[in-house]
């Protein structure tokens, strides 16, 4: 079994541990993160993108309020390229709570968190989508995100600065020693072999499953998986992010991002993180509640759904998801007598930069390595691994610096064969189970109207005459991609997106028999 | 407004929507037509019988009439079950002899379905394939020393692919991928058809997999081998290269839409058919004397009456259901649609689920005679019909049924039109 060594083992490829990666690599503490599936595979690629202004808080958790109010006004200097400071707007309708919106202003105050009163013809000049019921409205500081460019970023500039990283890393075990963990197993889900890390301290970061990590050592965290979903409209509905302006409740957020917005959520206590999928039902619901604030939401086009899991960490005597704090938990399992162990988990990823540079300075004070963190002064540099996820660089890039020979594979999304040879480069051969969903994340593949129907056809095509696929692989590729789109779509499926979808299976079945030719593999998880 | 009055209208032009009006202009009714590109620009080209029962075992048939008896059998409301081989036998022949009369010859076995290559590289089974087509049937069959070509800027369409998917049963499989003799960058099967319409770039084509042919006995291409023709420019290529030549079809936009529409917007007015294509039907009404439409939109407006009508709009895609968060709906007349009770029975959570998605077999129930059913189980009209996708029952996509069903309902629907004329 091959031995890889490092000073500090990153579990989690989320905001999380990519931030640590980047904490600490800046420390000059070299550091090996290893992901089981890919980059924000968890509750990271499973967000609104939301950057929060600390407005949602106010009313429930003033300490998460200024801690948001201050690490988005950090994120908005230091990574420019992942956000788009859209603003925000706080609006209540008629039916809501008019004490809770009586109190908003001043709960904002208490909690330094910047608002101000508008006028509602001018709340509906702002935004012609909102409803013409509306009775309160006010301006915030919130902003979009991207939370893959982020995460694509911080990991960028980590291994820049000497951090390595495995995807498709599946743990398997500790090998422990006293109080210690000697050894962590992995199983490469690539080659389908088992390797070691040995560190001096290992990290878990992995988000909704950090409690089962947990376990794997021997130490004890209470998580509560709160599974959300989200709904991705096919145009951008409002400029700015709008807040329903009451009680945390489902569907009162909607984000835009690039060229959608997106719509959400739920909060469905699962009994696994793998169990996570957006489902019907929630889609009914989330449009059902969310129409009265933006009634456009009932008539618009959906292109699809997603979900992801917030890990709550519960505290003894708290019931229910929503009351659970939102706060992160840094765990240092010493108190289980595990020494060399650490989980960083629950947050949101507003905060995800803090919570690295928390964890950062605990893992350095065991150490005994006394570099301060540099994440609140450094800016992220963008990098070329994050790039594609943006929407509308397809069609600029195409019309700005095309060569002749190139041609679009996603028409969509306009992504060109050189795009997608350019994203395969960036994945350094660590292709994990789905080549096809590895390309799908790091880019608007299969993001479109389509949503995979077409370019996932032609970017098969494209594996093949690469030789980055051979034999049956293709094609196993192609039923990994579509069963990932599939959980998304099936939600959202009436209107012009079971017409595509009808499509597609005319395609793909009636004409193209792939349910008959190859297996069909369960590749796990949701993004 | 311009108005006409007809025998009867079809209201689609897809596969099903052309069949009925073939058929019954063959049988001396005046027929008015519309629909927009539907399905059929989609399609392979090949014309499917019956090719999968059970589904949900994925039982493959190479006896496509074995296939109809079983599923006839098993699933006692399945359109096909209302049916009989040599009606069936008579619709489709009759729909390839046409085509056959406009340039577009279509062939397969006696008695079996072919086998044949899609462009994932995958073989499927069906009825009836372009004469095109037909050699790499027979390639396919002998595993003969083959050649894929394929283009550099031609997406979707990947020789390697075939080669790497078929490889380990027929290994005489080879690909190379050359220039297309005119146009650069990125090509499309219609402006490579256009182009090969000149002898000239037939010429050059063939100098450039001159070098690749080796000891291949069979050539194949992508389905662009022209447009109006394709019989003549396969036979050119073959004598200029010396091999057997074939096409395999494409991912859409395929050229195989615009072949068959070509052929019925010639072949269809000499009958009688008065087209009304690209337009779709914006006003419906019936009443006991017959039916009324008003097809098209602003300027364009135009109204039909017709004694009978002919339902052949197909499903989602082709716009003859329609579906909103709670339910699905028929789009012309808003007759009643077999359907599961909620949107969460409608889909299975995985795509490739081996019985596939509920919503596939929803639907008009229609009578023997192919009339659909209105909310108290009797015709919503004496003379209304229904063929093709539309009908409850059926799930076409998985059980391989598309073209046969729509061609064979089409004739059964004019079958029972022509019983209430007569």
């Amino acid at each position: 079994m091959e031995i890889m060594e490092t000073r500090v083992l990153i579990l989690g490829g989320g905001a999380t541990g990519t931030g640590l990666a980047r904490d600490l690599a800046l420390r000059g503490v070299d550091c090996l993160l290893a992901e089981r599936r890919d980059i924000n595979a968890g509750a990271s690629g499973g967000n609104h993108g939301l950057l929060h202004s600390g407005a949602r808080y106010v009313a429930s958790d003033a300490a998460a309020a200024i801690e948001c109010r201050e690490e988005g006004e950090l994120l908005k200097r230091l990574a420019p390229q992942c956000i788009e400071d859209t603003g925000g707007l706080f609006v209540a309708v008629q039916g809501d709570d008019e004490n809770y919106i009586a109190n908003f202003e001043s709960m904002c105050a208490a909690s330094t968190v910047p608002t101000r009163p508008l006028d509602l013809a001018e709340a509906r000049h702002l935004e012609p989508a909102l409803s013409d019921r509306l009775i309160a409205a006010y301006a915030t500081e919130d902003a979009s995100v991207d939370p893959f460019m982020l995460s694509l970023d911080n990991l960028a500039q980590a291994v820049d600065k000497g951090a390595r990283y495995l995807r498709n890393a599946k743990l398997v075990g500790f090998e422990m020693d006293g109080g210690r963990i000697a050894r962590s197993v992995f199983l490469n889900q690539t080659a389908g072999e088992r390797f070691a890390i040995e560190a001096e301290i290992v990290v878990n970061a992995t988000g909704a499953w950090a409690g089962m990590v947990a376990a794997l050592a021997g130490a004890h965290i209470d998580i509560l998986y709160s599974s959300g979903s989200l709904l991705v409209t096919q145009d951008r509905l409002t400029t700015r992010v709008v807040n329903r302006l009451r009680k945390a409740a489902d569907s009162d957020i909607l984000v835009p991002g690039g060229t959608v917005s997106v719509l959400g959520t739920t909060s469905v206590t699962i009994d696994s993180p793998d169990l996570c999928r957006p489902t019907v039902a929630e889609a009914d619901a989330i449009i059902d509640d969310a129409r009265a604030m933006i009634p456009v939401l009932e008539t618009t086009r959906y292109i699809r759904a997603y979900a992801g899991v917030r890990p709550l960490v519960m505290v003894a005597g708290v019931g229910d998801a929503r009351s659970v704090s939102r706060n992160f938990s840094l765990i240092d399992h010493e108190k289980d007598d595990v020494d060399n162990f650490v989980t960083i988990t629950g947050g949101k990823l507003t905060t995800y930069r803090l919570m690295a540079e928390r964890t950062g300075d605990l893992v350095c004070a065991k150490l005994g390595v006394d570099a301060p963190c540099t994440t609140r002064i450094e800016p992220l540099p963008a990098s070329t691994r994050g790039e594609w996820t943006e929407p509308g660089l397809g069609p600029r890039r195409w019309i700005g610096e095309r060569d002749g020979d190139d041609i679009i594979l996603c028409e969509c999304e306009m992504v060109s064969r050189k795009a997608v040879n350019q994203i395969i480069d960036g994945m350094d051969g660590q292709y994990g189970s789905s080549l096809l969903n590895g390309i799908g994340l790091r880019s608007r593949v299969g993001k479109g109207p389509c949503q995979g129907g077409f370019c996932g056809l032609r970017v098969t095509g494209h594996l093949y005459d690469e030789g980055y696929v051979s034999g049956l692989r293709g094609v196993h590729e192609m039923h990994a991609f579509t069963r990932r789109r599939w959980r998304g779509l099936r939600p959202v499926l009436w209107g012009l997106p079971l017409v595509q979808a009808d499509l597609q299976e005319a395609l793909y079945c009636g004409a193209l028999d792939l349910e008959l030719e190859a297996d069909a593999r369960d590749d796990g998880g949701d993004l | 407004m311009s108005g006409n009055t007809h025998d009867v209208m079809v209201i689609g032009a897809g596969f099903a929507g052309m069949a009925a009006a073939l058929f019954a202009a063959q049988a001396g009714l005046s027929v008015a037509q519309s629909g927009v590109t539907g399905g059929i620009d989609f399609s392979t080209g090949f014309i499917d019988l019956m090719g999968v029962h059970p589904v949900a075992e994925g039982v493959r048939w190479d006896d496509p009439w074995a296939a109809v008896e079983a599923v006839s059998r098993d699933c006692s409301k399945h359109p096909y079950a209302r049916m009989n081989r040599p009606d069936m036998e008579a619709a489709i022949d009759g729909f390839t002899d046409f085509l056959a009369s406009q340039g577009l010859e279509y062939t397969g076995h006696a008695d079996r379905n072919c086998r044949a290559l899609t462009p994932a590289g995958t073989v499927k089974r069906t009825w009836r394939v372009p004469r095109t087509a037909w050699k790499g049937v027979l390639a396919l069959e002998s595993a003969a020393p083959t050649v894929i070509v394929d283009f550099h800027g031609l997406k979707g369409f990947s020789g390697r692919q075939l080669v790497e998917m078929r490889k380990a049963t027929w290994p005489g499989l080879r690909t190379a991928r050359v220039t297309f003799p005119r146009g650069s960058g990125e090509l499309y099967p219609e402006h490579m058809a256009w182009a090969l319409a000149d002898p000239k770039y037939r010429a050059k084509l063939a100098e450039a997999v001159a070098p690749h042919l080796g000891d291949a006995e069979y050539l194949g291409f992508p389905a662009v081998l022209g447009l109006v023709d394709p019989g003549r420019v396969v036979a050119h290529l073959e004598e200029l290269t010396g091999r057997q030549v074939f096409e395999i079809p494409t991912i859409p936009p395929s050229i195989a839409g615009p072949r068959l529409r070509g052929a019925f917007d010639r072949g269809l007015p000499p009958l009688g058919v008065r087209t009304l294509s690209q337009a779709t039907v914006t006003e419906a009404g019936m009443d006991r004397d017959g039916f009324r439409f008003v097809v098209g939109r602003g300027g364009g407006k135009t109204e039909v009456r017709a004694g009978a009508a002919i339902l052949a709009t197909g499903r989602f895609f082709g716009k003859g259901l329609m579906a909103d968060r709670h339910a699905i709906r028929e789009a012309v007349f808003d007759l009643p649609v077999v359907q599961p009770e909620t949107r969460e029975q409608w889909h299975d959570r995985e795509f490739f689920n081996a019985r596939g998605h509920a919503a596939n077999a929803s639907g008009l129930e229609v009578d023997e005679l192919f009339r659909p059913l209105a909310r108290d189980g009797r015709p919503a009209h004496e003379r209304l019909f229904a063929a093709g996708a539309i009908l409850a029952h059926q799930d076409w996509m998985r059980m391989k049924c598309g073209a046969g069903l729509a061609i064979t309902s089409a004739w059964r629907a004019v079958q029972g039109l022509r019983q209430g004329v007569d």
